[in-house]
């Protein structure tokens, strides 16, 4: 007789909605997280699209939910060290129901769900890390080890994010290599609500803006920079490739956000605004080539632990599928529980709910983007400096005569070289 | 390959003054070499996210876990070669983010 139907470990966006997930099945669950409260140790942009967790929880429940605020607009910046082009999206539909995506602050985010999850029955314990994992004679995972004590259960979920130390001991999973992950670095800046509102151009205090920015964000290698709107607080960070910086990057990545922040493209945006948090997390960019296999004998890995995460360089993506492939770890579990058999055989359903599902579906459409990415050098430093000389070219005028566009344009473009352009042109459309 | 300049690095301990920690004195979670390979440790000291590795105006390394943010990217980076333990902190210890 096992201690607990099910262990979860971590209370990220994962663990906390497979816990509630199994809990409100009736099933007896424990929730470990190594930080002090759920959301202690995460971080993220960020930003999460709400459809997956629309599937979790009813209306009434999610609009408690203290999401920072829906994200009305979508901003793009090609930069250069001189220069900012940007995109500004918005639309009706990125308001519609099922649609929409909000702003997070995991600390406070991550609490709730884990709130939900206690509610649901789960037992929650906090501050305690896991050190590895707890296996019969046959190497079936049976439990988890903490310090001296042992905890056992019929099945273990492991969310324990993008750093985990025992997916390696679940299923043997290899240490992704640094060409596969990103480093990024974040600072929270506060700001009365309507100072942000203001600045972002926003409908209300209910609404703000995701902000890209690709090029001299990262002084030329591969990253980018973000600003995520929260209600009292700006989310500005830089997530930069961890192979490409360390061999090729030309400023530390704290050199980078620093550079950022006094960039006259961003500087504004934090005007008068007093820092209150300096955090790093890392980012899954290797897609499907990389992921570890996610059903082992006992153990089902989930969300980040799993590595689901997609960057496409205009979006990146990574909580809303947590949210989905905690939720089917749940469901594959209770379902290998109730049928007696939670070996790597009984608990395959989960490989086929993600299968079915968008998740692992995007992550196949999507297998193409990372290597292209990373090749994709041109982008971050290149780009946004021909845009930056054409932009110039249309919009400033010194009174001298003008010349015809083609004349104007030519050398710029051919600078960069048309082959390169369609070739990196075509090689996007491919790998999109 | 980098050599890295002083220009191509900044110093943020004034920023993780503002960060919530609780340092575990007995116990370093991570361990590096700071004697090995002069080329890994400069990777660390681009990547690392609260700039921790750090060289002095002698060339001298040092690290310091105790101002660490948790993430893991000097174990990716350098897992093999000059970080020799990388382990979460013990219970209750470490960074504590209040936004995150």
């Amino acid at each position: 007789m096992s201690d607990y139907e099910a262990i979860v470990v971590g209370a990220g966006c994962a663990g906390t909605v497979a816990a509630y997930e199994l809990a409100k099945a009736g099933k007896s669950v424990l929730l470990v997280e190594r930080g002090n409260f759920a959301g202690a140790k995460n971080m993220s942009g960020g930003r999460i699209y709400v459809h997956s967790l629309r599937k979790v929880f009813p209306e009434e429940i999610l609009n408690e939910c203290p999401f920072e605020r829906r994200i009305t607009h979508e901003r793009i910046s090609l930069m250069a060290p001189d220069s900012n082009f940007t995109i500004d999206f918005s639309s009706e539909e990125m308001k519609k129901e099922g649609r929409e995506s909000y702003s997070v602050l995991r600390s406070v985010f991550d609490q709730w769900l884990a709130e939900q999850a206690e509610g649901a029955g789960a037992d929650c314990i906090f501050g305690i890390p896991i050190e590895s994992l707890l296996k019969d004679e046959t190497g079936k995972v049976i439990g988890v080890v903490a310090g001296e004590d042992e905890i056992t259960a019929d099945v273990v979920i492991l969310a324990d994010g993008v750093n985990s130390l025992l997916a390696k001991e679940a299923v043997g999973a290899k240490r992704p290599i640094a060409s596969q992950v990103a480093v990024g670095v974040k600072e929270v800046f506060a700001l009365p609500e309507d100072t942000i509102t203001n600045r972002v151009l926003a409908d209300s205090s209910d609404d703000g803006a995701a902000w890209l920015f690709v090029g001299d964000a990262t002084h030329g290698t591969f990253g980018g920079g973000f600003m995520y709107t929260n209600r009292e607080s700006i989310s500005l960070g830089i997530v930069a490739g961890i192979e490409a910086t360390a061999t090729k990057g030309k400023a530390s990545v704290t050199k980078m956000l620093a550079d950022m922040k006094s960039h006259p493209g961003v500087a504004p945006l934090i005007k008068d605004a007093h820092l209150v948090e300096h955090s790093g997390h890392m980012v899954h960019e290797g897609g499907l080539q990389s992921m570890p296999e996610f059903v082992g004998d006992g153990v089902l890995i989930a969300g980040d632990a799993a590595m689901m995460c997609i960057n496409l360089g205009y979006m990146v993506r990574g909580m809303d599928y947590a949210v989905a492939s905690g939720q089917m770890a749940a469901q594959a579990s209770i379902r290998a529980i109730d049928r007696e058999d939670t070996s790597k055989k009984g608990l395959e359903h989960y490989r086929e709910l993600l299968e079915s599902s968008f998740v692992m579906q995007d992550l196949r459409q999507f297998s193409n983007v990372p290597q292209f990415m990373a090749g994709f050098d041109r982008m971050f430093g290149v780009y946004p400096e021909m845009i930056r000389d054409i932009m110039n070219s249309l919009f400033v005028i010194d009174g001298a005569p003008v010349r015809p566009m083609k004349k104007t344009l030519r050398p710029i473009v051919k600078g960069v070289g048309t082959m390169n352009i369609a070739r990196d042109g075509l090689g996007a459309l491919k790998a999109l | 390959m980098n050599t890295v300049t002083k220009e191509m690095v900044i110093n943020v301990d004034e920023y993780l003054a503002l960060d919530k920690y609780e340092v575990d004195e007995k116990n370093a979670h991570i361990e590096v070499d700071t004697d090995g390979s002069d080329a890994e440790f400069e990777k660390l000291m681009l990547v690392c996210p609260a700039g921790l590795y750090k060289r002095d105006d002698d060339g001298k390394k040092s690290f310091d876990y105790a101002g660490c943010l948790e993430c893991g990217t000097c174990r990716i980076a350098c897992g093999d070669t000059i970080v020799t333990k990388w382990v979460n902190p013990g219970p209750s210890m470490g960074v504590e983010y209040r936004y995150g």
